[in-house]
């Protein structure tokens, strides 16, 4: 099982995989007040890839998800997301690049059902407008058609089709988090940012996600952007890792190079064992 | 009956009853009846601002008053016919709306919520304003004449007016209904209940609010046409800051976010106030006061969280559907746990 999932990764890292190149973080530094929270990170995404991005606590992980998806302004350096400078791309356009994202702490719409939560991913499918939406024009049925469809793929292949009608609010922060994810591959993504998204969930349930994101990688021709503190989870579903430490990269590499990283065990220090079990 | 079907057949039900009372109700109280269903359009467009979209508009009583006085002025100095001034109140309020909204949904929250107050203590005055006395009539307002029903129909003015208002009123609500239910009423709850998420699922906040203040002043609007031709009258003092206050009332009484509750919110300002000065002639702020915060705590969510607990209730006597059953295996443990 190892073996194979390595195998796959090192057929992901050959040169080729430079010409599909779909993200590249270049130099981006971000400061809080005193705080260098992102001090010039440098990486590159390819098409297909999962990549792991680890650090310990207040290492600039999910400050660099904010900088990608348009939330914090960078100082310095530039994101490339397919070629294109993302610095001039407004926050509601990204979705529609192909961008998309899971919270740290769930960002998810109260109010609304599970169905309605994922449906609201789906907003920059459509195109129809109020008054097309007002007057009932049958292209309105047609893109809501579209948008049902994609829906109950997504609440079978997420096991959420028995809480579907049930207020986020009142679900467990796992499935709450299940819930994002599909709200975000709703959206039809080619690059997915994913912040800790094993938060919340037993070992069996951590299992059972990596299974999911390989599943959903085949499936939807996704790249993942993988921010996680499990690091089995990391390890096994990543072809290749980026860590961080206090905002700058520290390793960058497969992850049996990044696991081997002295700078990374050093890091992990009180995490060690973890680091080296995976 | 088939569960999608049933709140189609509700509505009917309620339109045929409502149209009913055109034959069953005193002059006056039809009166009575118009401007509720002139407020439940004006609270409907309130919804789709505070409630749907979580901006607070305190001056939504401004919006109300250029339709009436749009109204007004084009029946009194322009002949206009009054079904006519219709869509030209509805552009004149969103064209308004926009233009306030552009800058005003900037500001955000509260400071949003000052903004329209301010606007609903300046509008009053300018309609008092000498340059525009000529056709704003200053402080004596204008009088318009209440309209004869069409095609020699055996109808009051009064049994007419309820009608059609209500006509309008049941092309309105449908409207709002598609809209409300669709890409666009998600759009709006999502920017309310987290906008940073929703601007990350492509929602464009700024494009959305504007229309959405724009559409909800046009809805405000045409209330207060409709509203100036049943009271054949308009002046500034009726439009004070207190009006947009109570508009405000009849939302959070009647419930946000629910088109029934629009409806009962407008019977509430409309009656309650009546009954207070009956059980008190002396002190019936007082006892409006009173009555208006029992409905507050026995309704918490207003009119509408009743009806939801209500149909939940209904929904759990139901034999179980599919989707109501208990979620099987993992799910239903963790549910389990969470609601303890
Ligand atoms: N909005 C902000 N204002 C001020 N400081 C911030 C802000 N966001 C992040 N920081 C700081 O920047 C640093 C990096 O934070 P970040 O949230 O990116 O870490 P992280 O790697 O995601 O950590 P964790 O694993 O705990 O989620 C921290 O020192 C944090 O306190
Ligand atoms: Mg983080």
């Amino acid at each position: 099982m190892r073996g194979s999932a390595e195998t796959d990764a090192v057929l992901r890292l050959r040169p080729g995989a430079e010409a599909a190149l779909l993200l590249r973080v270049a130099g981006v530094m971000v400061r809080f007040g005193g705080v260098q929270a992102l001090a010039g990170v440098s990486f590159d995404v390819a098409r297909g890839q999962i990549c792991g991005l680890i650090g310990p606590n207040g290492s600039g992980k999910t400050t660099l998800f904010n900088c990608i998806s348009g939330i914090y302004r960078y100082g310095a350096g530039k994101i490339l997301f397919a070629d294109q400078d993302l610095a001039a791309v407004s926050r509601a356009r990204l979705a529609g690049l192909g961008i998309g994202r899971t919270f740290q702490n769930v960002a998810l719409f109260r109010s609304m059902t599970v169905r309605e939560n994922i449906l609201v991913g789906a907003h920059h499918l459509g195109r129809s407008g109020f008054l097309a939406n007002a007057l009932a024009l049958p292209s309105v049925a047609r893109e809501a058609q579209a948008a049902a469809a994609r829906l109950d793929d997504l609440l079978d292949r997420l096991d959420l089709a028995a809480v579907a009608d049930i207020a986020v609010a009142r679900l467990p922060f796992g499935t709450q988090k299940r819930v994002e994810l599909a709200r975000a591959l709703i959206g039809a993504p080619k690059l997915l940012l994913l912040d800790e998204p094993a938060g919340g969930l037993n070992h069996d349930e951590v299992a059972a996600l990596a299974d999911l994101l390989q599943d959903i990688r085949e499936r939807f021709a996704l790249t993942i952007l993988l921010v996680e503190h499990h690091m089995n989870l990391v390890m096994r579903v990543s072809d290749k890792v980026v860590a961080l430490e206090f905002g700058g990269k520290i390793a960058d590499g497969t992850p049996d190079e990044v696991r081997r990283e002295p700078r990374v065990i050093r890091a992990y220090l009180g995490d060690g064992a973890d680091a080296s079990a995976a | 009956m088939n569960a999608a079907r049933r709140p189609i057949f509700l509505a009917v039900l309620l339109l045929v009853l409502a149209a009913a009372l055109a034959f069953l109700l005193s002059d006056y109280r039809l009166f009575q009846m118009t401007m509720v269903v002139a407020y439940a359009i004006a609270i409907l467009g309130l919804d789709m601002l505070t409630g749907y979209t979580g901006q607070i508009s305190l001056g939504h009583g401004a919006f109300y008053a250029v339709g009436a006085y749009t109204a007004a002025i084009l029946m009194a100095n322009f002949d206009v016919p009054y079904w006519a001034t219709l869509p030209i109140a509805a552009l004149i309020c969103a064209g308004f709306g926009f233009a306030f909204g552009f800058p005003a949904l900037r500001l955000g929250g509260l400071y949003l919520a000052l903004a329209t107050f301010a606007l609903a203590i300046a509008v009053p005055q300018l309609l008092k304003y000498k340059a525009f006395e000529a056709w704003t009539g200053g402080v004596q307002g204008i009088v318009i004449s209440k309209p004869d029903p069409p095609f020699g129909l055996k109808l009051s003015q009064d049994q007419w007016l309820y009608l059609f208002t209500l006509a309008v009123a049941a092309v309105l609500f449908l409207l709002a209904r598609n809209l409300l239910r669709g890409r666009i009423g998600l759009a709006m709850r999502a920017v309310r209940d987290h906008a940073l998420a929703a601007e990350a699922m492509g929602i464009d906040i700024a494009l959305l609010k504007t229309r959405t203040f724009a559409l909800s002043a046009m809805y405000t609007g045409i209330a207060g046409a409709l509203g100036a031709i049943a009271v054949q009258f308009v002046a500034p003092d009726s439009f004070a800051v207190f009006f947009s206050i109570t508009l405000f009332v009849g939302l959070v009484v009647g419930g946000i976010t629910s088109l029934l509750g629009a409806v009962f919110g407008a019977i509430f300002i409309v009656f309650i106030p009546n009954i207070a000065d009956k059980i008190s002639k002396a002190a019936p702020g007082a006892i409006y006061g009173v009555i208006l915060i029992a409905f507050l705590y026995l309704l918490p969510m207003g009119f509408a969280g009743l009806l939801r607990r209500a149909a939940r209730l209904d929904a759990c006597a139901a034999p179980p559907t599919k989707t109501l059953a208990p979620p099987p295996g993992k799910m239903a443990e963790e549910i389990r746990i969470r609601n303890g």
